[in-house]
């Protein structure tokens, strides 16, 4: 059976139980069930109407649920008035889900793991497994987060920045056990993109089809980091660029520009580019320039175009660009140094790497950055 | 057996062969380093011996708790004298002369000019949850 149909159809089941007067936490629960019983009877017995077959289903453990529980006879009773299960068109229900597992009351790892159940439809073992933890440490993750947002009243729109945010949030989770967070992001984006017509859902869509595209050249043999200007380019998966250029250009065209846009659109000009020198930094800048007031002046934002400016305009240019960025910021050593070094102060150069890869956070991070100050420190021994 | 193998950034012993910051290294030094630990893991793993290992970053302090309502007291961050760990490897052998072994091996990773960096590094049995030779 297609498990990947299945978990298609769980967040606009969950949304219609919800609809219905269900607790998000019972819903939920109630889904798992049906899903089970599902895999253990669909092969034998296949339903002609999946999701009708889902909501019957789940419903009827909703209310066997509800029975069981004295102190919910009130609620059996509005339960027992509503119509019975059948095939319902429920986009807004399913928008509902997402809002909800990316509550703002929520911490993000929580929300990350609620909205990857919820509306991902994974089960807790395969959340766990991607996170690196205890199974029994992610089930107590998810039933905390489903309890804060008991009796949160479910008929407010929601926060769409903030589902952008924890969907982007998966994303950059990477992958461990054997789901892809990175595939499974983009692939709860899509759904979303389909429920709504905010053209920064698909910016977000476009943005991951984009870095997606590059995944496989981004580390060498042995987890070894490439920079972008030296990863082989025939390893990019040019039908997803197409993708993500196909899905951004359609979000442009509705001229309500916001951040995830103007991130694809720096993430295309770099797709684009046949080699490294060919990248058309001009545009980029130009880009930065538009981003920066869409993010309140990210330092960050500030930081990266300081890199597109070294490119365009040269590395001084690029350094003074640095000038009034919190030096505080992770990378803002590597920043700093490739610009130093590229201007001629080796010296300055080869200290910042170290600094850099002092600061860095990951390991391939540390070893390429304490690479590079091994390597200036060797030029300029030589000259 | 268990035992965690603990790398140093400082404290223990002091080094046999005292090496330069890694970055001041020739650029073929740091691979060949990088690539010995790398190797020595995978080896590791084909043999059934490999539990886990991580490097810790440099930063942290040590934390004490000071009374009910009180903040609790930290002590740093300090960078120059004390004990700092940099990472550690848990592995699973038979006994206590493997680990030693194994601990040998992984100091013999090649530093500066390609000659064995000789690091300390500690090797501390875990101990089990189970109850040994009861029924």
């Amino acid at each position: 059976m297609n498990e990947a149909l299945l978990r298609e159809l769980v967040p606009a089941v969950i949304g219609i139980l919800v609809r219905r007067g269900a607790d998000f936490a019972s819903a939920e629960d109630a889904v798992q069930e049906a899903l089970i019983r599902a895999l253990a009877t669909w092969p034998d017995d296949p339903p002609r109407d999946p999701k009708a077959w889902l909501v019957t289903a789940a419903w009827h453990k909703f209310v066997d649920a509800t029975r069981a529980e004295a102190s919910r006879r009130g609620r059996e009773v509005a339960v027992d008035a509503e119509p019975l299960a059948g095939p319902a068109p429920s986009s807004d229900d399913t928008l509902r889900l997402y809002f909800l597992c990316a509550h703002p009351t929520l911490p993000p790892a929580s929300a990350v793991a609620l909205t990857l159940r919820a509306v991902g439809g994974l089960t807790t073992r395969q959340i766990a497994a991607a996170h690196l933890v205890p199974e029994a440490t992610m089930a107590q993750r998810i039933s905390r987060a489903k309890r804060k947002l008991e009796g949160l009243p479910l008929d407010q729109p929601g926060d769409l920045a903030t589902v952008l945010r924890v969907l982007y949030l998966v994303f950059n989770e990477g992958y461990g056990g054997d789901v892809d967070l990175a595939a499974e992001a983009i692939r709860i984006t899509r759904q979303l993109a389909a429920l709504t017509d905010e053209p920064e859902v698909a910016g977000l869509l476009a943005l991951m089809l984009l870095h997606h595209a590059r995944r496989a050249s981004r580390t060498g043999p042995d987890g070894r980091l490439v920079p972008l200007g030296s990863q082989d380019r025939s390893r990019w998966d040019t039908g997803l660029i197409a993708d993500g250029v196909t899905v951004l250009q359609a979000a442009l065209a509705r001229d309500r520009l916001g951040e995830y846009q103007a991130q694809a659109a720096i993430a295309a000009l770099h797709a684009d580019a046949p080699s490294a020198a060919e990248t058309d930094w001009v545009q980029i800048v130009e880009w930065y320039d538009e981003l920066l007031p869409l993010t309140g002046d990210s330092p960050v934002v500030r930081l990266n175009r300081a890199v597109a400016v070294g490119e365009a305009d040269g590395p001084r240019a690029g350094l003074a660009a640095l000038d009034g960025v919190d030096p505080e910021l992770p990378r803002y050593a590597a920043v700093a140094a490739y610009l130093c070094e590229r201007s001629g102060d080796l010296a300055r150069a080869a200290e910042l790497y170290a600094d850099a890869a002092h600061a860095a956070t990951s390991v391939p991070e540390r070893d390429h950055l304490t690479r590079e100050a091994a390597r200036v420190r060797q030029q300029l021994r030589g000259s | 057996m268990k035992y965690l193998l603990l790398k140093h950034y400082r404290g223990g012993p002091d080094a046999v062969s005292p090496q330069p910051p890694m970055d001041q290294w020739a650029p073929e030094d740091v691979d060949a380093h990088i690539q010995y630990m790398r190797d020595f893991a995978a080896r590791l793993v084909e043999t059934g011996e490999f539990v886990d290992e991580r490097a810790l970053r440099p930063e942290g302090t040590f934390v004490r708790h000071d009374g009910v309502g009180r903040p609790p007291v930290t002590d740093g961050p300090f960078a120059e004298t004390k004990d700092l760990v940099a990472g550690w490897m848990l592995i699973d052998v038979d006994s206590w002369e493997r680990a030693v072994e194994l601990a040998g091996e992984l100091s013999a990773a090649p530093c500066a000019g390609g000659e064995p960096g000789r690091e300390w590094l500690e090797v501390r049995p875990l101990f089990t949850e189970q109850l040994l030779g009861t029924e």
